[in-house]
């Protein structure tokens, strides 16, 4: 047991690179298993929180944009969708390293009047900001045509209700129109979160390099299996701790639901139907 | 391949880019775009076959069967796919290999598991180490479809659920009523009438099947993006054809590759969803997929 609480100190921040250097070589124990995997899940909800975060702003405006009746705001909204919706994540990781890469590794210096600011092109290529700007992108893209599929089904009725009281403009947005596109929404969405922290685990097997041997929790499990040529543990170690994750975000995203519908009688009220990864 | 290509250093412009184009590598690389395409066509009916066997199995009275059928699909659903990528092709490899080693070595002491090594007598070995490189590299490849099928066949388990438990229950207490049985009531209603229910979900899978093709690169598959890597690299001048880092404008093929297959598969979708769902008392008929245009304008 104090030998698991010494593993433990040793490598439960391994993976963001705080605790011993070296990861463990041979005879490798079930505590090992269990205190690296987690380690590296803090990569996975690193990616998967601010992922979600940032993609929920900017898929909203990308939905309303799609929905706007001027081409010049539509067009770019429904090319950046069909861009990253028809593709492949693991080839946008690819290609997105890859342009990283070519970009000038100094750095460019902005003028901005009153102040300079430098842009370190370097951190493009680490995976912590190279890999991060890739979901935000991906996620931005799938939840932006959830949202915009919401919107054009509000009822008709609740927008002619709310001009019936006057509301316009950024009011009637912000009162009628956006409540109820998040609560129409919110079961999807809720599957494209759950599909976000999967898809987090790909970010070190696409080209992204994990420095100093700091991944995520696929890249130590993927470790562990190479090493022991023995999948049966570390995969499954893998597996609970994402059953764990999936089952906290619907924890966390029921609750939400909730509140969204708590103005609606009982039986109107629609169930957070659960579909992982089948409806994106 | 074309006969100005005998020297190319002496080559220039269009010239170079169609011998470059051309070469013995690159037509490799185009023939890995139909390995992609044979996966797709491969996987897609045997993971259809797993996810009837899978609903079938959630759906049955026998309780032990029907645990097994949603185990199935709440745990392949709930791990990101990847990861049941890399177990699979180990676990099957390791899985055939002890079989075999179990039937053809009855009489090996040791422990299959020495350490950190998986040991088996060289007759279980599988494909043999005498075998021609394509039995291996068609095992490879079958590794990779079986794994493909388990956990696509776990999410089309999960639309065929849901189409058979959409079909009216109107529908099988008529055929009840006419003294089908059970299982004739399943074959000769249910089935014929769910496919209308779980086309929407099946194409959604197909989709995430297209775009789930470039993981065949992890399974040590020479796929597309093994040979976009593996062209697009800088090449000194020590190669026929020397240039920089290229692999940024190869991964572009790859991308539009992906997003004509996409479109094309959304167009085929949307008509045979139009097709099929014609007079269907489905939402899918009433609407015919212009459900958007009906919505408001903002």
């Amino acid at each position: 047991m104090s030998a698991c609480l010494d593993t433990i100190a040793a490598y439960g921040l391994r993976s963001i690179g705080i605790g011993e250097r070296l990861l463990p070589k041979r005879d490798f124990t079930l505590c090992e298993h269990f205190t690296l995997i987690g380690s590296g899940l803090l990569w996975n909800l690193y990616f998967g929180i601010l992922a979600i975060l940032f993609g929920f702003f900017l898929a909203n405006a990308i939905a309303m944009a799609k929905a706007n009746r001027r081409w010049w705001l539509r067009k770019p909204a429904e090319w950046f969708i069909f861009v990253f919706r028809g593709s492949p994540l693991f080839i946008q990781f690819f290609l997105f390293y890859e342009a990283f890469v070519l970009l000038p590794k100094m750095g460019w210096d902005i003028d901005l009047g009153f102040a300079e600011i430098t842009v370190e092109t370097r951190w493009l290529t680490r995976a912590w900001l190279g890999a991060l700007i890739v979901l935000i992108l991906n996620t931005s893209a799938y939840s932006a045509e959830i949202f915009y599929g919401a919107l054009k089904s509000i009822p008709r009725g609740d927008i002619e209700a709310a001009d019936a009281y006057g509301l316009t403009g950024w009011k009637r947005y912000k009162r009628i129109i956006w409540p109820t596109m998040l609560r129409l929404a919110w079961p999807a969405y809720t599957n494209e979160a759950i599909f976000m922290f999967h898809a987090t685990t790909l970010v070190f097997f696409s080209g992204f390099p994990a420095w100093r041997q700091k991944g995520d929790a696929l890249y130590y499990a993927s470790y562990f299996a190479d090493k022991t040529f023995n999948p049966f543990v570390a995969y499954p170690i893998l597996a609970g701790y994402f059953i764990l994750l999936t089952l906290s975000v619907i924890t966390v995203y029921g609750a939400i639901n909730r509140r969204l519908n708590r103005h609606l009688p009982q039986e109107a009220r629609r169930k957070l139907r659960i579909r992982p990864n089948v409806i994106r | 391949m074309f006969s100005w290509c005998t020297d190319p250093d002496t080559l220039e412009g269009l010239a170079w880019l169609s011998c470059y184009l051309t070469t013995g590598k690159h037509m490799a690389f185009y023939r890995s775009f139909g390995t992609v395409m044979v996966l797709l066509l491969v996987t897609a009916p045997v993971a259809l076959a797993f996810g009837f066997a899978g609903a079938m199995a959630a759906r049955a009275h026998f309780a032990p069967l029907r645990w097994l059928g949603k185990g199935y699909t709440a745990v392949v659903r709930g791990v990101p796919d990847i990861a049941f990528f890399l177990f699979f092709v180990i676990a099957l490899d390791q899985g055939i290999e002890y079989l075999r080693h179990k039937i053809k070595c009855p009489d090996w002491s040791e422990p299959i598991r020495q350490g950190n090594d998986f040991v088996v007598c060289p007759a279980a070995k599988m494909p043999l180490s005498s075998a021609p490189q394509w039995v291996h590299e068609t095992y490879g490849f079958a590794l990779a479809v079986v794994t493909f099928a388990i956990v696509f066949g776990a999410f089309a388990a999960n639309v065929l659920y849901g189409g058979m438990r959409a079909v009216p229950r109107a529908q099988m207490e008529t055929a009840e009523a006419y003294g089908m049985s059970r299982r004739q009531a399943f074959w000769r209603i249910m089935v014929p009438q769910m496919w209308v229910y779980a086309l929407p979900g099946l194409g959604n899978l197909w989709m995430i099947l297209i775009k789930a093709t470039p993981l065949l690169f992890l399974l040590g598959i020479e796929d597309i993006v093994y040979w976009a890597r593996e062209l697009g690299g800088s090449k000194t001048s020590a190669f026929a054809y020397p240039h920089p880092d290229w692999r940024l404008y190869y991964f572009l093929a790859l991308l539009v590759f992906y997003l004509l297959l996409t479109r094309v598969s959304e167009i085929v979708l949307d008509r045979l969803m139009a097709r099929l769902a014609h007079g269907q008392a489905t939402s899918g008929a009433k609407s015919g997929g212009r459900a958007a245009d009906k919505g408001l304008a903002i």
